[in-house]
């Protein structure tokens, strides 16, 4: 039988089965009408059939080769297993030091630094609206000096750091550059990420500062600046993790993560970058959601579609601008507040999607974050959680071990298909930034919040504890608390890092880089001398506000 | 009974960004037949204050998922105070710990919703409320 023949003879034998089946269903009903987080129904089985014109070399191909569907590396964890990295911070860089150690202790592999919200917001914390704020969700960083004390002990040559930091990305990579130099670990030897994403900011986790145009030329200075000085850093982590928080579908993740990163490389393009200089840097961070294979499927065809994208649309030549790295986190979004120990199953179950996804690092979330900040034995228990995956039930001997299940192919497919619809759609509106300023992106995702919150309160989408199996198991947690006082300490240390420094260095500095962010200069190296004089992230920020302004949110509701 | 519409005005006080459950029950409240008015982020204690007199609300909701709600809510209760105008209600909803609950709730804050809470349960507390202070 040739192919053709073997596909008729199998589309009658569906046939004839899906008749057999409706009969039964008389008797025998199915439960509900069964579909993804995305809407897409979800078929009775999966077969063949599903899997159109399926070309194994072209859709799937070989581990480490393009499209890279099946991982990026040929060995993928059979060589090294994911790099387990804990987002945290709290309270003054003292405490989060604390943490990073322990958690380094415990086996963790990588640092990932939390910050409070003025830091990611530019404002020093005795600024007016930092009350309340500083230390609470991440470490609060004034000056050099905080992250002096924030690594210490952390040997910058050995670790590598990501930093979820956006509109100030590049004075807190300066100020871990300059860390480094004092701890004798030239740039080229250090490596980490900074989030460096405003994009994804306007539309979904609002710490932004300046206009979207002026911060795009920001994030080109780091990429060019980056480009000679840092070779081991991941400039950009292009994340769809927050879109997805904000209440988007898996497929509205992809694409919009995705176009956010075609406006990325348009624009370093623009600045008369070559594509495989920048393009190896960047990186990606998704969310591993609920629906197990429907999140194993989309990082697969994020990474097949991102690959295709470099290749055909950028003309790419170095398969290392092709291959989509990215960091996974659980999602926040999906625990629950009532019987706050079942999270732990789902996040055990949304880890397990991002390794059988082939992500390259991961963070687990812990189970009282819905109620507070983790407390230090609920972080380990997510710790254990990834070295459990990892290291005991063989998920991570085999590359791509759900590969050439139909269902999955299928589902991969569908989203490769539907994401690329969506791009096409931006890419009609004049690519991302302008169908940000639209407000395009914020009422897609808000639609999709809405639409879920419906489907929990209506009871069509189930979440335990909160509209199905409620009451019972609210075993009270240890929570974490944030010392009250952290917000006058750290002031009394930033007012005492102004009064020790050289002012006179400071202002100069501060002069020069107006200069450059006026000019059209590269901005980088003159916040890496404001940095090194001591003046503080407010202080740079500022200057950075006077010249760019600021952005204002457009209520899209 | 109602001749005139609820009027409530939904903000996000304080620097977090999270805004898919203010944006999510501005939308319901709104499909419930209230007059939503929503500030957008970055609120402060007396931007609320300010702009729920303005628009003449009854209830204000305030989202906070930053840690803040501690030293944000209570001034909120206070300004409203000393501008006369305690009887708005005031909601909160986010990430708030249940020993922080008592004490907000002890200051002045009506209510607190937490993640899970729906928005069936928001738009039934302030119908009910407003009824029984009528």
């Amino acid at each position: 039988m040739d192919e053709n023949q073997r596909r008729e003879s199998l589309s009658r034998i569906r046939a004839n089965w899906e008749d057999k089946v409706k009969k039964a269903l008389v008797k025998n009903p199915e439960r509900k009408e069964f579909k993804l987080d995305s809407g897409l129904p979800v078929g009775r089985v999966y077969d063949p059939l599903d899997w159109e014109g399926a070309d194994y070399l072209e859709q799937l191909g070989m581990p480490g080769e393009y499209p890279f569907t099946r991982g990026i590396q040929p060995t993928m964890y059979r060589g090294r297993l994911w790099t387990m990295r804990q987002y945290a911070g709290f309270g003054a860089a003292e405490e989060t030091n604390q943490r990073f150690r322990y958690l380094l202790k415990q086996g963790q592999t990588g640092l990932s630094v939390a910050f409070d919200l003025p830091t990611q917001i530019g404002y020093d914390s005795d600024h007016p609206l930092a009350r309340g704020e500083v230390g609470k969700v991440g470490v609060a960083i004034d000056t050099l000096k905080d992250m002096e004390i924030l690594m210490d002990q952390i040997p910058l040559d050995q670790v590598s750091t990501s930093m979820t930091i956006n509109a100030p990305a590049a004075v807190l990579l300066a100020m871990y550059m300059a860390v480094a130099e004092k701890q004798g670990v030239p740039a080229d030897k250090i490596s980490g990420t900074i989030q460096n994403d405003i994009l994804k900011e306007y539309v979904a986790r609002g710490t932004y500062i300046f206009p979207p145009r002026e911060s795009m030329r920001l994030v080109v200075d780091i990429f060019a600046f980056a480009g000679q000085q840092l070779p081991n850093w991941n400039t950009i982590s292009i994340s769809g993790y927050h879109i997805r928080e904000a209440g988007s579908t898996a497929v509205q993740e992809v694409a919009f993560t995705l176009s956010n990163a075609v406006a990325y490389v348009q624009a370093a393009l623009e600045a008369g970058m070559d594509v495989d200089l920048f393009a190896p840097r960047l990186s990606f961070f998704f969310n591993a959601h609920v629906n197990f294979f429907e999140e194993i499927a989309k990082f697969r065809a994020a990474r097949r579609l991102w690959a295709r994208i470099m290749k055909e649309r950028f003309h790419a030549l170095n398969p290392r601008s092709m291959m989509l790295r990215f960091h996974a986190q659980t999602a926040g979004s999906s625990l629950t507040a009532q019987q706050p120990d079942v999270n732990i199953m789902r996040v055990a179950y949304q880890a397990l999607s991002a390794v059988l996804g082939g992500a390259q690092s991961l963070h687990t979330n812990s189970r009282d974050e819905a109620l507070a900040l983790p407390s230090e034995h609920s972080v380990l228990l997510a710790l254990r959680t990834q070295q459990v995956i990892g290291c005991e039930i063989g998920v991570a001997d085999t590359v791509d071990p759900v590969g050439g299940s139909y269902y999955l192919e299928a589902l991969t497919d569908h989203i490769e298909r539907e994401s690329l619809k969506y791009i096409g759609k931006i890419d009609d509106m004049g690519g991302a930034v302008a169908a940000i300023e639209k407000g395009y992106l914020q009422r897609e995702i808000q639609e999709s919040a809405y639409r879920c919150q419906k489907e929990v309160e209506s009871g069509e989408r189930t979440v335990i504890g909160v509209n199905c199996f409620t009451g019972g198991g609210e075993a009270p947690i240890e929570l974490l608390k944030v010392d009250p006082m952290v917000g006058e300490r750290q002031v009394a240390r930033l007012k005492e890092t102004r009064a020790d420094r050289d002012s006179k260095h400071v202002s100069a500095a501060l002069q020069q880089l107006r200069r450059a962010a006026q000019s059209g200069e590269n901005t980088m190296p003159h916040i890496l001398e404001a940095v090194k004089a001591y003046a503080t992230l407010g202080e740079i920020c500022g200057v950075l506000r006077d010249i760019f302004g600021e952005y204002r949110q457009q209520i899209t509701l | 009974m109602h001749n005139k519409p609820i009027r409530v005005l939904v903000g996000k006080i304080g620097l977090d960004g999270h805004d898919r459950g203010a944006k999510v029950v501005a939308q319901a409240l709104r499909d419930a037949g209230m007059e939503v008015i929503y500030t957008g982020l970055r609120q402060t204690p007396e931007q609320i204050v300010e702009a729920a007199l303005q628009e003449d609300v009854q209830v204000i909701g305030l989202s906070i998922l930053s840690g803040a709600h501690m030293q944000l809510l209570p001034p909120v209760v206070d300004l409203l105070k000393r501008r006369g105008a305690a009887e708005i209600m005031i909601l909160a909803g986010g990430i708030i710990p249940r020993d922080d609950i008592a004490y907000l709730k002890e200051v002045g804050i009506t209510e607190v919703f937490t993640p899970g809470a729906s928005t069936r349960a928001i738009v039934d507390f302030i119908r009910e409320q407003l009824e029984l202070t009528k």
